[in-house]
């Protein structure tokens, strides 16, 4: 796991290394343990390692024996040593045992297609001398960033967009479609990012710089069965299947000369990969948690209760309110897009934890509840639809309260008012974004805040139209399930949770996650799965829950889903509101910043100071607020870099 | 806050309160006969602030079955409403 970042002269004149050396910085915090740089022409590249595989041999900026192919690489290629192999009975000399070197021979031998072999979470860039070009991929469901952007003379790529902003040609300035974006989906929709001209590369997608031009494909697109081709499969079979991917997943997952940690969350997904690696790698599998002080978002009885059964050797940090505004910024620094949820805040100590434990990576759950049917949000639409068949139906609107158990605002509900805040109508039953319509409008909600200025930017409607536009070919002809995971996997995963919650939070320290369940093949596996074997009926991750019978505790499989949340504007408020949230919400920076209305802002603060202020709706607003305010602050203003994090205190729950 | 039982300044309470509460100061536009689940101005938690809110400030106990759209959806139902509890009419 590393950093990466390049240069590409489309001038002809040399590519820069004091440029190269300045854009490299401040990753660091993604590859502390050595770093390199590669000037060849036109041409740089720049690499900031944390040392993994091949401890001795894996230093980058590497390239071919012939020094006509160089690279620069961030990730793991899980399935190097048979594509090793593979090569080598093709006529390959390697130099090295590192992934990396498999990277460069594939290219060679199988050119631009070399990444359709590949089975892991990359982003690299290969500058091929021959050809004078670039070759750049990102991994197929977008685990590792890769940004890019182009000045009048230059190409420029990174693993985070501050290695770009700090080239003197690339001003930072926030693109309003792309916050119009957030403030809907709680992404931006790729290529776009929240800044202007600085793009993603699409996940599962390779691009060519080549005599000026940039070439974007995709290599590879997550596509479901048509409904028709669900038929009635053995379900048994399918559990064992499925285990038998998972665990092959894992077992890929678990190559590394380090040690490998696991993170344990009390729910299913993680439980099930830690008990993998139990039954992998054997003894002395250390595991690793968050715990919240609030008993509201806190699990740690389940952490507990997995760590004992599996048999692992756990640690726990707990996060308090204080906490969460005490990190806020920098986890902004690391997220580099305003969020909506302070979810990742926690994520950030737990590598912290990871890190200072002695681990540089660690296996996760991630992916299990957008590919296998975890999400409430499926089983909300479910029940949607079903009442949309009855729309008269008065008991139909109450299976709604058994959804968010969670959650008291609901419970509290008369069938009347819950028939209207889940309201279906006709239109809405033909929409393909069903599933997605009540969080997507209650998001764009939180535009009320947009100053007129910025309101009169953005066209209503424009983001709904954008998503439609990247809907892929066939999504009409798959269930309205498979619809809806699609929209969670393509969208959210890569956009949010593998990015602001997952790479970004982890890399800040150091920790390189990896995700069994994000292997193609179980992704792929799980694609062509009938959706009532991933739900059956209302029972989230039914297959799963099935295979995992007997290799995870049974009341973790039988507990409800509990989502992850953390506590979100009430840190700010619970005390003495610190001193950068006054600041950043204070009328003054609003409006000097631009992009949302101070009084009503203002408005939003009184209530959350008078302890009004409970609903989803007015805590997204709050934290996206207060996130873009400091997504300018860092990176626009740049009053001030982000506090330093090696100065954490640990609190400890009580 | 005494609470008073005239109908024109519960009106221009509760639409001070809807106003500041969940439209945060930006309510010019909003008509008091108009319903505020249609302007999706009210969510799942705001009919328990509203509720919250007139119970405070009137004194009155807002019933289960009594949590209606027909008394709290939209600003006029909202103070027709707590006119009535405070006549003791509901």
């Amino acid at each position: 796991m590393c950093g990466i970042c390049g240069i590409l002269k489309l001038d002809s004149t040399h590519a820069d290394p004091h440029q190269l050396d300045r854009m490299i910085a401040p990753l660091r915090h993604r590859g502390p343990d050595a770093s390199g740089i590669h000037v060849a022409g036109v041409a740089g590249l720049a690499h900031a390692r944390l040392s993994i595989i091949d401890l001795q041999g894996g230093a980058q900026p590497m390239s071919t024996t012939d020094a006509r192919l160089w690279i620069t690489f961030n990730g793991e290629i899980f399935n190097f040593v048979e594509l090793r192999e593979e090569l080598v009975r093709k006529g390959h000399c390697f130099a090295t045992r590192s992934d990396t070197e498999v990277i460069l021979h594939a290219y060679r031998e199988y050119g631009e297609d070399c990444v359709n072999h590949f089975n892991g979470q990359w982003a690299f860039a290969i500058w091929d001398t021959t050809r004078q070009k670039m070759f750049l991929s990102r991994d197929r469901l977008g685990v590792r960033p890769l940004f890019y952007t182009r000045t009048r003379d230059s190409f420029l790529f990174s693993s985070e967009i501050k290695a770009l902003l700090i080239c003197p040609k690339v001003t930072a300035e926030i693109d309003l479609h792309g916050l119009d974006q957030i403030f809907t989906f709680w992404s931006t929709l790729p290529p776009r990012t929240v800044f202007k001209d600085i793009f993603q590369l699409p996940p599962g997608s390779s691009m060519v710089v080549e005599s000026g031009n940039i070439r974007v494909w995709k290599y590879w697109s997550l596509e479901y069965a048509p409904v028709e081709e669900h038929g009635q499969l053995d379900e048994g079979r399918l559990a064992e299947e499925l285990l038998s991917l998972l665990s092959e997943a894992t077992r890929i997952r678990l190559r590394s000369d380090v040690p490998v940690g696991a993170y344990l969350s009390g729910g299913i997904d993680s439980t099930v990969t830690t008990a993998l690696v139990k039954k992998l790698a054997g003894d002395r599998l250390r595991s690793f948690s968050v715990s919240f002080e609030d008993a509201e978002f806190d699990e740690s009885s389940y952490q507990q209760e997995a760590s004992s059964f599996i048999g692992t050797q756990h640690t726990n940090v707990c996060c308090s309110y204080a906490d969460i505004a005490r990190v806020f910024p920098q986890v902004i620094w690391h997220t580099e897009q305003p969020i909506l949820r302070t979810a990742p805040a926690p994520m950030f100590l737990l590598s912290n934890l990871v890190r200072e434990s002695g681990f540089k990576v660690v296996l996760t759950g991630e992916g299990a509840d957008e590919m296998l049917g975890g999400y409430d949000i499926f089983k909300e639409a479910k029940i949607r639809r079903f009442w949309g068949r009855n729309l008269e139906s008065t008991w139909r609107p109450l299976l709604l309260k058994r959804l968010y158990p969670y959650m008291e605002n609901i419970q509290r509900q008369s069938p009347v008012y819950l028939k209207s805040f889940f309201r279906v109508t006709p239109d809405d039953l033909v929409s393909p974004f069903f599933s997605h319509l009540p969080r997507w409008e209650l998001t764009a909600k939180l535009k009320v805040f947009f100053s007129d200025d910025v309101r009169s930017q953005i066209l209503p409607g424009e983001a709904f139209a954008a998503i439609e536009r990247a809907l892929p070919e066939g999504y009409l002809t798959w269930s309205t399930f498979n619809q809806a995971e699609y929209l969670e996997s393509a969208h959210l995963l890569p956009g949010y949770i593998l990015s602001s919650q997952g790479d970004r939070m982890a890399m800040a320290h150091s920790v390189e996650g990896r995700y069994p369940f994000l292997d193609y093949r179980v992704v792929e596996f799980a694609a062509k799965l009938p959706p009532n074997l991933k739900m059956k009926v209302l029972d989230q991750k039914h297959l799963l829950k099935l295979a995992s019978n007997g290799l995870i505790p049974a009341s973790i499989r039988q507990r409800p889903k509990q989502p992850y949340r953390a506590p979100d504007g009430k840190s700010f408020f619970t005390w003495a509101m610190p001193e950068y949230v006054n600041e950043l919400l204070s009328s003054r920076v609003l409006q000097q910043n631009g992009i949302f209305d101070a009084s009503a802002v203002s408005a939003l603060v009184n209530k959350f100071k008078a302890g009004r202020a409970n609903g989803v709706k007015d805590n997204m607003a709050l934290i996206g607020i207060l996130s873009t305010q400091i997504v300018i602050d860092h990176f626009i203003n740049q009053s001030k870099g982000p506090q330093d994090a090696s100065n954490f205190e640990h609190s400890s729950c009580h | 806050m005494q609470a008073t039982s005239n109908t024109a300044a519960v009106t221009d309470d509760i639409r001070q309160f809807v106003i500041e509460n969940f439209l945060f100061g930006k309510g010019e536009n909003l008509q008091n006969g108009e319903s505020l689940l249609d302007r999706g101005v009210i969510d799942s938690t705001g009919v328990l602030e509203l509720i919250q809110y007139i119970e405070d400030r009137y004194g009155i106990k807002v019933e289960d079955e009594e949590a209606i759209p027909q008394n709290l959806d939209g600003v006029n139902n909202v103070a027709s409403y707590v006119c009535k509890k405070l006549n003791h009419v509901v």
